[in-house]
């Protein structure tokens, strides 16, 4: 009766919906910025974007690799032990049997670490898909079995040394922005794309608010479920070549608390734990501002930890502010 | 004392902008079963929260509760006078049991009382003694089947005193046995002095168990009438305003053989299912809950393997590994379950048209486009009569008739031969039904074969060529509905 009224105010509440998420992460970082430009000294100086812009990628890199997988609804545990194997299959293929191969040896060593991030995500997709365990219970089973064979093959030590072309990756600049910088830009943009513009992330939001409804629909979710972590594999991965280019050296444990910042990262930006929605720009939005905290407290003198404490107590402010909005959608 | 349980009158009731009800009068007689009815949104709910105590009214409401008249009433004099509703989620706790959930309402508002476990079971077997209901006091309610879990709801409001009872949608997902002992149990409370309210949705049994049915339209009452001479199609006309068409339906054209099953067995669901679907035909499949209509539609739909028996599509021998297949094979399946298999109801109405199309928006490959997303939804909205303000909007915030429209589209956008039905209308008003099926009637105009399964012999009797009724998976017999009585058909459907 009274819907005509009703009908645009509605669809108007919806636009925010979508954008306001954006709009919230950009007003965080834009304060967080403000706040820290005040306080901190040197936080507008050249040398400390430089540096964010050169710490931000790996975190980066771990959290997309993170989102997929909670978009399908589940979660990838094993990330951070994921970089790692790659990073250390990377760096013996270069010590080892390509270090005489000259000009290719170094991106094929990359290829195989990145197949082998690749592989073991594809590993946590096949049991999530075929055996039907919770997605949580398998990737943490995995990140335990690829921690202890990481562990077991290095016999707990590192390896370290690249040669010249590789440590470019890691420290080098194109255009004055750090070279992990646009590797991260390039993944994200990348994973944009799928997650809004192909069959597999038009599938994967499906499957994640409900699987079976999907697969109702025609759908074949094993196979969605596959690629899902098989892409959060490549990823992690791909992180594990950012972090072995920049330190020089890679061992297993290397960033493993960055684990549960990354799950924090995805919720911080909107994600549903329950799965179906995430979005990749406002995640981008989120770790800026999770930098800039870091990196402006650390410029305060703050200790570390602290930093730490003011990440959850940021992630718990967005969530009781974003509770109304989520609720006025339902 | 009179003969008056309870009798409302100027009952209104404002929310925002819009009047929910308008001066509404209620009146139930002692020891009455009777039935309140209209489409979703006429009020029903609201009608029954204020006369519960949970809605204050607008001023000017009068209420007669026995002798005493009252302005209002308050949930706890609601509970004091034996007024008590059961919902449909029936607000039972799964893990306690029986004889604890009964007498809960003793420890509500007494957090450190112990609980008497012996007295609770003592207290619960007398009630369902006296009653003579089949439960076991000690047994858990998650365990229960829904008819018995509904036993339980009912004991638990006989022992808080209850002489008004207002059930809401209390044969939803009943068998057909469970609601004949439901409406069975309803007869004999009222036999006891009890006024009993169903609220239904399946005007059959509405008619046959209820002495009178009061029905509300947009808020406003319609009339309340004795269920003496009603007829289903008056009821109807009464609840949407419209007058809907009560005749069979009458095809003259059938068209070439598209779906031939020959013998077709799975063990333990279904055996020897033998029948040639023809282009332009509405089958229908029939008969109780549990006699494997659902299971042979999933076969034809490739979610399960046949043991046994052939399947011919066009001619040709099918063999269906997933319900890919079937897509392709030009074979579409509405779900029953349209809130958990249907559609995806979080996302929005976009995506749920579009996903079972997915390759044919590709364009080019890779690039799964929006605006084609968009152009195909805005297509099936405008043909399908979809009301949607924005489909960005999760499909959950459609209505039923809507939402069963939606995932309609999203089968019809696969441009089926043959379109398996199953229940389409559970959970959609009676003037929605009417729109659906004109629409299901309308394909099968064009040519398309439809199968629709359903248990409500009207739906059945009216919208298809020939119905094939089952019972504990075989096919017993064949109807059809232009030769026989909607009385014969529900008679044979229920042997």
């Amino acid at each position: 009766m009274n819907k005509s009224p009703n009908a645009p105010a509605k669809a108007s509440i919806r636009l925010g919906a979508d954008t306001l998420e954006v709009l919230v992460m950009t007003a965080f970082l834009v304060i967080s910025i403000a706040f820290f430009s005040l306080l901190a000294p040197g936080f507008l100086s050249t040398t400390n974007f430089g540096s964010m812009s050169m710490q931000l990628p790996e975190l980066g890199l771990l959290s997309l690799a993170m989102l997929v997988p909670i978009i399908s609804g589940g979660l990838n545990l094993s990330v951070t032990f994921t970089a790692n194997l790659a990073g250390l299959t990377t760096a013996w293929f270069v010590q080892g049997a390509l270090a005489d191969m000259g000009g290719i040896g170094v991106p094929l060593a990359i290829v195989t670490g990145l197949a082998v991030g690749a592989a073991s995500g594809c590993l946590i997709g096949v049991i999530v898909a075929y055996v039907g365990a919770h997605p949580i219970l398998v990737s943490l089973g995995a990140m335990i079995f690829f921690q202890g064979m990481g562990e077991f093959l290095t016999r707990g030590g590192g390896i370290s040394g690249m040669p010249e072309t590789f440590q470019t990756l890691g420290s080098g600049h194109w255009l004055g922005v750090p070279i992990p910088m646009w590797i991260f830009l390039a993944a994200a943009a990348g994973l944009m794309y799928i997650m809004h513009f192909t069959r597999i992330g038009f599938s994967t939001h499906m499957l994640g608010s409900n699987p079976r409804a999907t697969e109702y629909s025609g759908i074949d979710v094993k196979r969605v479920l596959i690629i899902v972590y098989t892409l959060s594999g490549l990823l992690a991965g791909l992180a594990g070549m950012v972090m072995l280019a920049r330190f020089n050296s890679v061992r297993v444990g290397h960033g493993e608390s960055y684990l549960l910042i990354t799950v924090l990262a995805c919720f911080l930006a909107g994600a549903n734990p329950f799965g179906g929605f995430g979005r990749v720009l406002p995640l981008m939005l989120g770790l800026m501002s999770l930098q800039v905290i870091a990196s402006g407290m650390n410029l305060m003198g703050a200790s570390q930890h602290l930093a730490t404490a003011v990440w959850g107590g940021f992630l718990i402010i967005v969530m009781a502010l974003r509770m109304p909005f989520i609720k006025s959608r339902e | 004392m009179s003969d008056i349980a309870i009798r409302a009158r100027h009952v209104s009731k404002v929310f925002g902008q819009s009047r929910v009800l308008d001066s509404v009068e209620f009146e139930l007689l002692r020891g009455e079963v009777m039935c309140l009815a209209g489409e979703n949104g006429c009020g029903k709910s609201t009608l029954i929260k204020i006369i519960n105590g949970v809605y204050k009214p607008e001023p000017g409401v009068q209420f007669t509760l026995g002798d005493e008249s009252l302005t209002s009433i308050s949930p706890l004099e609601a509970r004091n006078r034996g007024i008590h509703v059961i919902w449909q989620d029936l607000a039972l706790f799964p893990h306690l049991t029986v004889a604890e959930n009964i007498v809960f309402d003793d420890y509500v508002a007494k957090p450190w009382k112990p609980i008497a476990y012996r007295e609770a079971l003592r207290q619960s077997f007398e009630i369902i003694q006296q009653f003579g209901f089949n439960l076991d006091p000690a047994a858990r309610v998650e365990e229960l089947t829904v008819a018995h879990r509904q036993l339980v709801a009912i004991c638990r409001v006989l022992r808080a005193g209850a002489n008004i009872i207002f059930m809401d949608e209390p044969t939803a997902s009943l068998t057909y046995k469970e609601v004949q002992s439901l409406l069975a149990i309803t007869r004999t409370l009222a036999d006891q002095g009890i006024s009993i309210v169903l609220v239904s949705h399946r005007l059959a049994e509405v008619l046959e168990v209820c002495q009178r049915v009061t029905v509300l339209r947009n808020g406003q009452l319609v009339g309340t009438y004795p269920t003496e001479g009603m007829t289903q199609a008056r009821l109807s006309t009464l609840m949407t305003g419209l007058e809907l068409e009560h005749t069979p339906r009458v095809n003259a054209r059938k068209g070439a053989p598209v779906l031939e099953l020959d013998g077709l067995s799975r063990d333990g669901e279904f055996e020897d299912i033998s029948f040639t679907l023809n282009r332009g035909e509405i089958l229908g499949l029939t008969g109780l809950l549990g006699a494997g209509r659902t299971e042979i539609a999933h076969t034809l739909f490739g979610m399960t393997r046949p043991t046994s028996g052939v399947m011919r599509k066009d001619g040709r021998p099918l063999k269906l590994r997933s319900n890919r297949d079937a897509v392709r094979h030009k074979i579409a399946y509405l779900s029953e379950d349209r809130f958990h298999l249907g559609l995806v109801q979080n996302q929005s109405i976009n995506m749920n048209s579009a996903v079972t199309v997915l390759p044919f928006l590709e364009k080019p490959r890779g690039f799964l486009s929006p605006g084609r997303i968009k152009a195909l939804t805005a297509r099936w909205v405008e043909q399908l009569k979809i009301k949607v303000s924005d489909a960005e909007l999760a499909v959950s915030s459609l209505s039923g008739g809507n939402q069963q429209r939606v995932a309609l589209a999203k089968w019809l956008a696969t441009e089926p031969d043959v379109l398996i039905l199953d229940c389409p209308t559970i959970g959609v008003d009676v003037g929605a039904k009417a729109g659906i099926f004109d629409i299901i009637r309308g394909l099968a105009d064009q040519g398309m074969a439809i199968i629709l399964i359903s248990d409500e012999a009207g739906e059945i009797w009216m919208n298809t060529d020939r119905a094939l009724v089952l019972r504990e998976g075989r096919i017993a017999t064949e109807v059809t509905p232009a030769d026989t009585t909607e009385e014969a058909l529900e008679a044979v459907i229920n042997a």
